[in-house]
C-alpha cells in the first residue's frame, strides 16, 4: 500500500488510483491512525449530489493519503486531475497550550499560508485526543480549549473545519461515535471538494471545447483534458460517467471526420491523414495503453492509433460495467467506421493493411471477451459475436486472395513481397500476448506464412462462423459464408468439397425465390459439376442456365452449346441416355387436338398440336419429340356422351398448361384451390339418377408431397415411362420462344388414350416432362354403319312427289363401288327416279368431301340405289322423291288395308277429331350392303284432303254433293271432278252441275261438287259412287310425273223419296193471324209418293189381302220452343203402301212468341212390330217397366232420302195478343 | 440516398428489388437476402412483445464495411429493406426512419 512517507510519483495510472488527500502535521499520529482510517472510510456509502442536474449517486470513498508537500499543490494552469489533492488534513495531538503556542500554531499557519497561496480551500484540521496523554500531563488545559484556540485562530467562521477525534485506537462507544462523526465529516469534505473541483474542471474543459473552431486548437490536447475527467470518474468507480467522456470524445472526432469529408477540414485533422504505417490491431489487454496514449499526447498518433486507444478505453470501461456484448457490437461498428473514415480522409493505406488490422482487431476483441466470460455465457451470446467472426473470416479471405494464398500454385514473388510488407506493418508482437499461443498476432502471421497454414486458419474460421450463424438461426448468413468457402475450394481445385456448400446455398435461394443469387450460384455449381464430371447434373444445370434470363445472351448460348456439344459427342448411341426434366429446357404451353373434341373414329387421323416454348437462346435441333400415351379401354361409354365432352374438353380444344412456377416458391405455400365439382351419373337408358357426389378434380395437386417442389435439382425424380403408344415427331428444330409441333396419329383400337409424358431428345440427352397436367386424353371409338331415312319437310304428303333424305353413316364400313341400297317397292308408293340425283359425301366432321351423281335403277319390285364409294367414317347424303298414291285405285279392293280412303262417315268421324290429316304408313324394306338383314323403314304420308258427301232432295229430285276439304298447308288446283256410279243400273244418269274449269283450293278451304241424279225407271235401292278429282300443287308449274287423281268412294242407299210430309198452321177461325197464347191448329199431311218398292220390304210392312200398309210414327217436336204442342204430339199411323195415299193429322199448337215463327218439326219414323229382331235383344222385364224405352226401341229412322219435308223452311206470322199489355223489356 | 431498395414478401421472396448502381446488383441481392436473417430475428423477438405496440421500424439490421442495411416490416410481414452507402454520412440512423 501507499506508505504516507514515501513520495508518490506524480502520476499514477493504475486501477489503484484514488483521490489524493495530503496529510500535514503529526506524521506519527497519522501513521498510527491510518490503518483504521483507510479501512473505515469506504465502509459507508455517501450520496454525491451533482451539478448540472445529474442524478445523485451513492459512492464509496477511498483515498490515497500522502504526506503534504508544497509540490503536490497544482500550479496555475495545471489541468491534471488525477494528481490533484482534493483535501488537505492537518493532524495534531496537541493538548498543551504551551506546545500549541510554541510549535503547532506556527506549523499550522505555515500550512495554511501555503494552501492559501495555491488558493486551495479544501482543508481539515484533526485534533486527536488521547486520555492516556492527558493523565500523564498535569498542567493540561481542558480539551476544548486547544480546539477552541485552533478554531479561533484558523477556522474563521468555519468552525467545522476543525474536527476532534477521541481516543481513536480504543474500543469504546465514545471512540466509535467520534470516528463516525469524523468520517462523515471527511467524506462530506471530500465530496464537496470533488463537486467544486470537478465542476471547475468541467467548466474549464467546456471552455476549451468551445474554442475548437480556433485555429490553434488541438484535438489531442483536448482529448487529454477530457480523458483526465474520465480518469477521475473511473477513479471514483463511476465507470458510466467515465464511458460518457470517451463516447463524447468519440462522437466529437467522428463529427470532425464527417465534416472533413464535407469539406470543412480542421487543421489538426490533417495529421490523422498521414499514411498508415502500422496496423497492429486493437490492444485490449491493458487497461491503459500508455504507448498509444503517449502518441496522442505527443500529437503523433495516427487515426488508427487514436481509434485503437479510444476503443481500448471504452472496452475497459464496458467490461467494468459487465457489458461484454456491447464491446462486440461496438467493435464491429468501430471497425466498419474506421475503414470508412480512412476512406473519407483519403488516407493512403497499403493494400491488405486494413484487412490485417481488422482481422487482428476482431480476434483481439473476441479473445478479450472470451477472457472475461465463461463458456456458457459465450455460447448463449453467439449472436453478438458472430458478426466479428464472419468479419474476421471475410478479411482473412481477402488477405488470402490478395497474397496469392488461395491458389494451387501458391504465392508468387510479388505476393511474397506483399506478405513481407504486411508482416512488417504488424511490428513485433506485444509483450502482453507474447506468451499466448493463439494470439491474433501469431494467428495472422502463421496464416500468411504458407498456403497450408492459411487454409487451416481460413477453414477454422469459416467453419466456426458457419456453425455460429447456424446455431443462432442465421441460415442465410451461414449459406453466404458457405458460398465463400465453396469459392475457396473451387480455387483450390477441390470441387467435391465445394459442391455441398453450393447446393446448400442454391437450395436456400430457390426456397425463397431469389433469382439473381440463384443464377449466380447455379453458375458456380455448373462449374463445380463440370469439374466433378457429373455429366447429368452438369447438363441439367446448364439447361437451367441456358434458359435463365438473368444471364447475358452470351452466357446462355455458352451453356446451351455445352449441352449441344455433349449431345453431339455421344451420337454413336453407345452412351447412356441422360434424362433431364423438360421444364428447364422448354415449357409446354398448350395442346390442341384436331378434331377439337379429341374424339376420333377408328382409323381416323388425330392430330395433336403442341406449343412448346423453348427456353434456349439458340435454335436447337431435336431429334425426336415424343408423347407417351397410355391406352385404356373404357367400359362405360359415359365418356362419349356429349355432356362429358363439353364438360371436359375446352370449347376450342385447346388445353393450356399452367406456366412453370419453378423460379418462384410462391406456389409452394399457396396450394392450389380445391376444385370441386358436383357429379351426377345417370343411367344411359332412362336418364334416372344413379349416383351423385362431389369430386375433387385436383386431388393429385393437393396431396402432392410438398418437398417435391424443392427438389427441382434432383433429376432422379424423372422416371421414363415405357408406353406402347407413342406419338412421335422427328427432327424438329426448336426456335427460341414458342414452337408449334404437330403430331399425327391414326387411331387404331377404340378406347381412351391418356397423354402422359412428353419427351424431347437431343442425342442422348432426353428432356422429359414426367406428367402432363391437366389431364389430356383423346378417345377413339368404333361405329357401326347406319342408314337413316327422314323426310325433308316436316311431314310427307300423299299424292304429290315428296323428297326423302337418305343418310348413310358409313362407320367402320367402307363403301365400295357397286355397293347399293336395294329398296323393295311398296305398291302404293313410287320411288321417282330422276336422272340428276346427286349424293354428297361428308366427312365425319361434317366437312363436304365430294359430290357425285347417284345412280338409281328401278325395276317393278326393287329400286336399287348405287352408292358412291366412300371411305369409312363418312356420311353419304342423298335425296329421293317418293310419291304415295293419294287413294287406292278403284280396282284395288284391298286398298282399305292401306287406309287411304274413308269409306264410311262414321269411321271418319271417330278418327278425325280435329283437323288431322289421315295418314298412311308405307314400309320400305332396304337391303344394305353391310348387313345381311334388311332395314325396314316406315314412311308416313298424310292425305291432304278430307272428303264428305251428302244426298240432297227436292221432292223426288235427288242430288249428290261432294265436299273436298284441303287440310294441308299447301294450295292445290283441282280439276276434272268426276262422279261415277259403279252400280249396274244403266238408266241412272249423273248430271254434273259443276264448273268445268280447274278450281283452286287453298289451304284449309273446301270445294263442293254437286251432281243431279236422273233415272227413267225405278231407281236402284243403292248407289255405289266413286268420286275422283285431279289435283296438283298450285305453286308448282310442271310436275315431273303425272299425278293420279284423288278418289273417294261412297255408297248412297234408299235415296228415293217415299213420303212427303207437309205441315200447315192455321190461325183460329175468325182471325187472320195467329196470336200468341191462342191455340192454332196444326195440320200435318203425310203422302206416300210411290207404290210398293223393294225398300219397303221389312218388318214394318203388313199385308192384308193384297193390301199393303206400313206403320209409321210421327212426332211433332219444336226444339226452339216457339210452340207449345197441346195434347198428343206423336202418334202411330198405318200408312197404306200406295201412291198418293195421304194421312192427315190434326193437332193444337200455341205460339209462345210473336213474329215469323218457323213451323215445328214433324218427324217420321218407321214403327216396327214387337216381334222384331231388335226386341228379342231386350230383357223382358225392362220392356214392361219402361214403356218409353220400349217405344224408342221399336222405332227406326227412315233414311233421310225417303222423307221429303215440303214445308221445311216455311214460317208463319204470329202477332202479339191484344190483351198482352205486359211488355217485357230486358236491357242487357 | 439509398443504393438499394427491396420489398420482400411474407414468404421471403423478393417482390421488388432495385439497386442504383446496377453493375453490382448481385451483391445487393445477396446482402438483402442475408439481412433477412436479422429481420427474422427481430420479428421473432418482437413476437413475444405486445403485438399492437409493435415497432414496425426495425432499425439498422446489418452493417457492413461499405453499407448499412435498414429494415421495416408491415403488419402483414411484408418487409422493406433499404441499403445505404456507409460513406453517406449525411444520413443518420434515426433519419432513416422518417
Amino acid at each position: 500500500m501507499d506508505a504516507p512517507e514515501e513520495p508518490q510519483p506524480p502520476v499514477i495510472y493504475t486501477m489503484e488510483n484514488k483521490p489524493i488527500v495530503t496529510c500535514a502535521g503529526d506524521q506519527n499520529l497519522f501513521t498510527s491512525i491510518y490503518p483504521t482510517l483507510s479501512q473505515q472510510l469506504p465502509r459507508e456509502p455517501m450520496e454525491w449530489r451533482r451539478s448540472y442536474g445529474r442524478a445523485p449517486k451513492m459512492i464509496h470513498l477511498e483515498s490515497n493519503f500522502v504526506q503534504f508537500k508544497e509540490e503536490l499543490l497544482p500550479k496555475e494552469g495545471n489541468k491534471a486531475l488525477l494528481t490533484f489533492p482534493f483535501l488537505h488534513i492537518y493532524w495534531t495531538e496537541c493538548c498543551d497550550t504551551e506546545v500549541y503556542k510554541a510549535t503547532v500554531k506556527d506549523d499550522l499557519t505555515k500550512w495554511q499560508n501555503i494552501l492559501k497561496a495555491h488558493s486551495s480551500v479544501d482543508w481539515l484540521i484533526v485534533v486527536v485526543e488521547n486520555d492516556a496523554k492527558k493523565k500523564n500531563k498535569t498542567n493540561i488545559l481542558p480539551r476544548t480549549s486547544i480546539v477552541d484556540k485552533i478554531r479561533n485562530d484558523f477556522c474563521n467562521k468555519q468552525s467545522d473545519r476543525c474536527v476532534v477525534l477521541s481516543d481513536p485506537l480504543k474500543d469504546s462507544s465514545r471512540t466509535q461515535e467520534s470516528w463516525n462523526a469524523f468520517l462523515t465529516k471527511l467524506r462530506t469534505s471530500l465530496l464537496m471538494s470533488f463537486t467544486k473541483n470537478l465542476g471547475k474542471f468541467e467548466d474549464d474543459m467546456r471552455t476549451l471545447r468551445e474554442k475548437r473552431t480556433e485555429p490553434g486548437w488541438s484535438f489531442c490536447d483536448y482529448f487529454m483534458v477530457q480523458e483526465e475527467l474520465a480518469f477521475v470518474f473511473e477513479m471514483l468507480q463511476q465507470f458510466e460517467d467515465a464511458l460518457v467522456q470517451y463516447d463524447e470524445l468519440d462522437a466529437l472526432f467522428s463529427q470532425y471526420v464527417v465534416n472533413f469529408g464535407a469539406g470543412d477540414g480542421a487543421n489538426w485533422l490533417t495529421f490523422f491523414c498521414e499514411p498508415v504505417r502500422s496496423w497492429n490491431g486493437l490492444i485490449l489487454r491493458k487497461p491503459i495503453d500508455m504507448e498509444k496514449r503517449a502518441l496522442i499526447q505527443r500529437q503523433e498518433a495516427t487515426l488508427l492509433d487514436l481509434r485503437s486507444y479510444l476503443f481500448s478505453r471504452q472496452c475497459t470501461l464496458l467490461l467494468f460495467l459487465q457489458r461484454p456484448w456491447e464491446v462486440a457490437q461496438r467493435a464491429l461498428e468501430l471497425l466498419h467506421s474506421c475503414v470508412q473514415e480512412l476512406k473519407l480522409l483519403e488516407v493512403s493505406v497499403p493494400p491488405g493493411a486494413l484487412d490485417c488490422w481488422v482481422f487482428l482487431s476482431c480476434l483481439e476483441v473476441l479473445q478479450r471477451i472470451e477472457g472475461c466470460c465463461d463458456r456458457a455465457q459465450i455460447d448463449s451470446n453467439v449472436a453478438h459475436t458472430v458478426g466479428l467472426w464472419s468479419y474476421a473470416t471475410e478479411k482473412l479471405k481477402s488477405l488470402g486472395y490478395l497474397c496469392g494464398l488461395v491458389s494451387e500454385e501458391g504465392p508468387n514473388s510479388e505476393d511474397l513481397n506483399r506478405i513481407v510488407d504486411l508482416l512488417a506493418g504488424l511490428g513485433a508482437e506485444r509483450p502482453e500476448t507474447a506468451n499466448t499461443a493463439q494470439s491474433p498476432y501469431k494467428k495472422l502471421k502463421e496464416a500468411l506464412s504458407s498456403v497450408e497454414a492459411f487454409e487451416k486458419h481460413y477453414l477454422d474460421l469459416s467453419h466456426a462462423a458457419i456453425e455460429m450463424h447456424t446455431s443462432v438461426g442465421r441460415t442465410r448468413s451461414a449459406r453466404l459464408v458457405g458460398k465463400d468457402l465453396a469459392e475457396f475450394y473451387m480455387r483450390k481445385k477441390s470441387p467435391q468439397k465445394a459442391e455441398i456448400y453450393l447446393q446448400g446455398a442454391l437450395k436456400s435461394y430457390l426456397a425463397e425465390g431469389w433469382a439473381l443469387p440463384i443464377t449466380h450460384t447455379r453458375k458456380q455449381l455448373a462449374e463445380c459439376q463440370k469439374h466433378l464430371g457429373q455429366t447429368e447434373n452438369y447438363l441439367q444445370t446448364s439447361s437451367l442456365l441456358a434458359s435463365d434470363h438473368h444471364l447475358t445472351e452470351e452466357e446462355r448460348k455458352h451453356f446451351c452449346q455445352e449441352i449441344l456439344s455433349f449431345a453431339s459427342r455421344q451420337t454413336d448411341g453407345t452412351g447412356q441416355k441422360i434424362v433431364l426434366p423438360l421444364h428447364c429446357f422448354a415449357h409446354l404451353r398448350d395442346l390442341h387436338f384436331t378434331p377439337s373434341n379429341a374424339v376420333v373414329h377408328v382409323g381416323g387421323v388425330l392430330s395433336v398440336d403442341i406449343t412448346l416454348c423453348s427456353q434456349m437462346p439458340i435454335p436447337v435441333r431435336v431429334e425426336q419429340i415424343a408423347i407417351n400415351v397410355h391406352f385404356s379401354i373404357e367400359k362405360n361409354n359415359y365418356r362419349k356422351t356429349a355432356e362429358w365432352l363439353t364438360k371436359h374438353k375446352t370449347a376450342n380444344g385447346v388445353i393450356t398448361f399452367p406456366a412453370e412456377t419453378s423460379p418462384l416458391p410462391a406456389a409452394q405455400n399457396n396450394l392450389p384451390a380445391l376444385e370441386l365439382y358436383e357429379m351426377f351419373e345417370r343411367s344411359p337408358s332412362d336418364h334416372s339418377l344413379n349416383t351423385t357426389g362431389i369430386i375433387c378434380k385436383n386431388v393429385h395437386m393437393l396431396l402432392r408431397r410438398q418437398e417435391s417442389s424443392t427438389s427441382l435439382e434432383t433429376p432422379s425424380g424423372v422416371a421414363l415411362e415405357d408406353g406402347a403408344h407413342v406419338l412421335k415427331c422427328s427432327d424438329v428444330t426448336l426456335e427460341p420462344g414458342p414452337n408449334r409441333i404437330t403430331f399425327r396419329t391414326q387411331a387404331k383400337e377404340p378406347g381412351t388414350y391418356t397423354l402422359r409424358q412428353l419427351c424431347a431428345s437431343v442425342g442422348p440427352v432426353w428432356f422429359v416432362l414426367p406428367h402432363l397436367y391437366p389431364l389430356v386424353q383423346y378417345d377413339v371409338y368404333s361405329q357401326e354403319p347406319q342408314l337413316h331415312v327422314a323426310p325433308l319437310a316436316d311431314g310427307l304428303l300423299a299424292g304429290i312427289p315428296q323428297k326423302v333424305k337418305f343418310t348413310v353413316t358409313t362407320g367402320h364400313y367402307t363403301v365400295k363401288n357397286g355397293d347399293s341400297l336395294q329398296l323393295s317397292n311398296a305398291e302404293a308408293m313410287l320411288i321417282l327416279c330422276h336422272a340428276e340425283n346427286r349424293a354428297v359425301i361428308y366427312s365425319n366432321t361434317r366437312e363436304k368431301a365430294s359430290d357425285v351423281l347417284l345412280r338409281v335403277q328401278s325395276s317393278d319390285r326393287v329400286t336399287s340405289v348405287s352408292l358412291p364409294a366412300a371411305p369409312a367414317y363418312h356420311m353419304i347424303e342423298f335425296e329421293l322423291e317418293v310419291l304415295s298414291l293419294p287413294s287406292a285405285p278403284v280396282t284395288g279392293g284391298e286398298s282399305s288395308t292401306l287406309g287411304t280412303t274413308e269409306p264410311h262417315r262414321k269411321h271418319k268421324d271417330t278418327h278425325r277429331a280435329g283437323h288431322c290429316m289421315a295418314t298412311t304408313d308405307h314400309k320400305v324394306s332396304i337391303d344394305c350392303p353391310w348387313s345381311i338383314y334388311s332395314t325396314v323403314i316406315a314412311l308416313t304420308f298424310s292425305v291432304p284432303f278430307r272428303t264428305t258427301h251428302s244426298l240432297l232432295s227436292a221432292g223426288t229430285r235427288k242430288y249428290i254433293q261432294v265436299c273436298v276439304q284441303n287440310l294441308s298447308e299447301l294450295d292445290f288446283q283441282l280439276s276434272d271432278g268426276d262422279l261415277v256410279d259403279h252400280g249396274c243400273s244403266a238408266d241412272l244418269q249423273l248430271v254434273p252441275l259443276n264448273a268445268k274449269c280447274p278450281q283452286a283450293i287453298h289451304s284449309k278451304q273446301s270445294v263442293f261438287f254437286v251432281w243431279e241424279l236422273l233415272w227413267a225407271r225405278e231407281p236402284p235401292p243403292s248407289l255405289r259412287c266413286c268420286f275422283s278429282v285431279g289435283f296438283s300443287p298450285a305453286s308448282e308449274g310442271q310436275l315431273s310425273v303425272p299425278l293420279k287423281p284423288y278418289t273417294y268412294e261412297f255408297q248412297v242407299e234408299n235415296f228415293f223419296t217415299l213420303y212427303n210430309v207437309k205441315a200447315e198452321i192455321l190461325p183460329p177461325s175468325g182471325t187472320e193471324h195467329c196470336r200468341t197464347g191462342s191455340l192454332c191448329s196444326l195440320e200435318v199431311s203425310i203422302t206416300r209418293l210411290s207404290d210398293l218398292l223393294e225398300v219397303d220390304k221389312d218388318e214394318a210392312l203388313t199385308e192384308t189381302d193384297e193390301y199393303f200398309s206400313t206403320k209409321l210414327m210421327y212426332e211433332v217436336v219444336d226444339n226452339s220452343s216457339n210452340w207449345a204442342v197441346c195434347g198428343k204430339s206423336s202418334g202411330v199411323i198405318s200408312m197404306p203402301v200406295a201412291a198418293q195415299a195421304t194421312h192427315r193429322v190434326h193437332m193444337e199448337v200455341m205460339p209462345l212468341f210473336a213474329g215469323y215463327l218457323p213451323l215445328p218439326d214433324v218427324r217420321l219414323f218407321k214403327y216396327l212390330p214387337h216381334h222384331s229382331a231388335h226386341s228379342s235383344q231386350l230383357d223382358a222385364d225392362s220392356w214392361i217397366e219402361s214403356d218409353s224405352l220400349s217405344l224408342d226401341k221399336h222405332l227406326d229412322d227412315l233414311p233421310p232420302g225417303q222423307v221429303f219435308n215440303s214445308s221445311a223452311g216455311t214460317q208463319i206470322l204470329v202477332i202479339p195478343s191484344k190483351d198482352d199489355h205486359v211488355l217485357e223489356v230486358s236491357v242487357t | 440516398m439509398a443504393v438499394c431498395v427491396a420489398v420482400i414478401a411474407k414468404e421471403n421472396y423478393p417482390l421488388y428489388i432495385r439497386s442504383s448502381p446496377t453493375e453490382n446488383e448481385l451483391k445487393f441481392h445477396y446482402m438483402v437476402h442475408t439481412s433477412l436473417d436479422v429481420v427474422d430475428e427481430k420479428i421473432s423477438a418482437m413476437g413475444k412483445a405486445l403485438v399492437d405496440q409493435r415497432e414496425l421500424y426495425l432499425g439498422l439490421l446489418y452493417p457492413t464495411e461499405d453499407h448499412k442495411v435498414y429494415g421495416y416490416v408491415t403488419n402483414s410481414k411484408v418487409k422493406f429493406v433499404m441499403v445505404v452507402d456507409s460513406s453517406n454520412t449525411a444520413l443518420r440512423d434515426n433519419e432513416i426512419r422518417s
